[in-house]
């Protein structure tokens, strides 16, 4: 085993959850949604492994099946998850200018 | 010693392979920044764009990996995914959204369990060694990533009505999920020790059993639970994510997983406690059978006695409204179930247009998972600065002079704070009954999700405005432009 890459990886790994928590415990409630849609197209990163796996030399038919499944598994979570996080965020909308209170640009 | 199919992320490598990591790098930095950009509405939309456009380097750096020799099947998955992926949620209602993301997510656990399978057999096929955390890295990403796509199978099946929202267990259900979870481990663990058989049939096993426990393990969590369930399936996929990030030594996938992982964990941990629930109960209790069946408790009609419900007509309700100063909207997700956000919005533009202040109390689990409600409300133009959260709107109830709940129920329930032996005691409402006046829009007396009455209704200063949420706002608003 490769004891001081494993340690890298542990390392990194560690790092991102606090990263993960601090940037997500500030999103406020009314973005949970959004957030939640927002997090799954990020998880789709697993197309990254997908496209691997899919474009690896000297396979076998089930392989070739497992890995274009993964891409086509990976690329609806992407695709998806991003055009209808943009969707939701879309329609976020402050009062319109001419409002009487707390105006503001859109 | 081999390395797994795409070498390590440090040591030695060709300078496309430096190039490629440093893409990753730059992939991971920009889905932080774009999660940053999500703690505001003003700078969201755009943070998901950036979010995206890491995502899009990370993919074209991707191909330039020289383990990738072949692209037909890649470019097959994608033709395929991409477009399917594109016009679903082009289409989605809001309404859908939980299902939707639920399916997204779901196609993301799949992913990596698939990954794992394959991986296993290219082991296998070229007979490679591996090292042991690769081996237990993958084994974690195939058991979890199989329970999460089963699982949220499921879930999206229940959300969109395709089968019962009403738990379904066998007996004995604990047992048997306990038994399915150490089957896997020990297939997992028997893999491990050993060296030199054939893990196809031992990985497929790994991978039915652990998908039979996803299947089992939200089939019998009922409707009303939901939010729970998305949020952990969401973390539990960002963990199996991660895992393959070790398997195939890529630190955008361990990174980027983690992070989803902690939002997911985040998330439960936030739709547990606003349902007064422990992540546990919600899991692997029981108290979600009463959930969605509406079963009311024994005697809970029989306590009532003499109390009455005082109700009223769209008239009366306009006209309160109108002369009020402050008047507070609180949606429930039978809000939505009417199709009513839009003749909501309607409402309280007439009221605003006479001078009326209206704001709309949200509760974190109004809807059916984190935040939809506000999407709902966002989606019938409501403007987002006028959404208030719980916490932030208690302390402005007792300034109102209206609520108006319309289709919310026990999150209004002042049980909640008041009788120490009622199932939901403890559990954080909106103080409603703290309003000078409350209008309640319902179709009837019947009781919500928990099963058991609200005290509200038979507060001296409530009025019920029974009817279809939808039709008794479009006569209030027509009574509104009367006043």
């Amino acid at each position: 085993m490769d004891y001081a890459n494993l340690i890298q990886q542990l390392t990194i790994l560690a790092l991102a959850a606090f990263v993960g928590f601090e940037v997500i415990s500030k999103v406020p409630q009314t973005l949970h949604t959004p957030l939640m849609s927002a997090t799954n197209a990020i998880h789709g990163i697993v197309i990254v492994g997908a496209l691997i796996v899919a474009g690896a030399a000297s396979q076998g038919t089930v392989q070739i099946v497992l890995g274009t499944l993964a891409v086509f598994f990976g690329a609806l979570n992407v695709v998806g998850g991003f055009v209808v996080t943009d969707r939701m965020l879309e329609m976020f909308k402050k009062k319109p200018a001419p409002a009487k209170k707390e105006g503001g640009t859109s | 010693m081999t390395a797994p199919l795409i070498a390590s992320s440090v040591g030695g490598g060709t300078t496309t392979e430096h190039i490629i990591n440093v893409a990753y790098l730059v992939a991971v930095i920009l889905f932080i920044v774009g999660l940053k950009k999500l703690t505001s509405p003003t700078t969201a939309r755009q943070g998901n764009m950036i979010a995206g456009l890491g995502m899009v380097i990370a993919l074209i750096a991707t191909l330039f990996l020289e383990e990738i020799v072949t692209y037909e099947w890649i470019a097959l998955g994608t033709i395929l995914g991409a477009p399917i992926g594109y016009f679903s949620a082009k289409k989605v209602k809001m309404t859908s959204m939980p299902e939707m993301v639920a399916l997204f997510n779901g196609v993301g656990g799949g992913a990596v369990a698939l990954i794992a399978l394959s991986e296993y057999f290219h082991w296998t096929d070229t007979g490679a060694g591996i090292t042991t955390d690769v081996e237990v890295a993958s084994l974690f990403s195939l058991i979890i990533g199989s329970i999460s796509f089963w699982g949220s199978v499921v879930a999206f099946l229940k959300l969109s009505e395709r089968i019962s929202g009403r738990p379904i267990a066998l007996p004995g259900q604990k047992l048997i999920n306990a038994a399915l979870f150490l089957g896997a481990i020990g297939i997992a663990g028997y893999l491990l020790v050993s060296s030199g058989m054939d893990p196809y049939s031992y990985t497929i096993g790994i991978a039915v059993l652990a998908g039979v426990l996803g299947l089992f393990f939200v089939l019998p969590i009922g409707g009303a639970d939901m939010p729970v369930v998305i949020s952990t399936l969401n973390a539990m996929t960002g963990l199996a994510a991660a895992a393959a990030g070790f398997a195939l030594g890529n630190s955008a996938l361990i990174v980027a997983g983690m992070i989803v992982g902690a939002s997911g964990t985040i998330l439960t941990n936030l739709m547990a406690v606003a349902m007064n629930r422990t992540i546990a109960g919600v899991l692997f209790g029981s108290f979600g059978a009463g959930t969605g069946g509406g079963t009311a408790p024994a005697g809970g009609g029989a306590s009532r006695e003499g109390a009455t419900v005082r109700s009223t007509d769209a008239a009366s309700a306009a006209i309160l409204m109108a002369y009020a100063q402050n008047v507070i909207v609180v949606p429930g997700y039978g809000l939505a179930v009417a199709q009513a956000q839009h003749t909501v919005r309607e409402m309280a533009d007439e009221l605003e247009s006479k001078g009326v202040t209206v704001k709309y109390a949200i509760h974190p689990v109004a809807g059916r998972m984190p935040g939809h409600m506000n999407v709902l409300l966002a989606e019938a133009d409501v403007p987002y600065d006028q959404l208030v959260e719980m916490d932030d709107i208690n302390p402005e109830f007792e300034r109102a002079d209206v609520a108006i709940v319309v289709g919310a129920n026990d999150v209004t329930n002042p049980a909640a704070k008041n009788s120490p032996d009622s199932p939901i005691y403890g559990m954080p409402i909106l103080e409603v009954d703290q309003a000078h006046n409350v209008i309640v829009l319902k179709r009837g007396m019947s009781s919500g999700y928990a099963g058991i009455e609200n005290e509200l209704y038979y507060d001296p200063k409530t009025q019920m405005l029974f009817g279809d949420a939808k039709d008794s706002l479009s006569e209030v608003v027509q009574e509104l432009k009367n006043v």
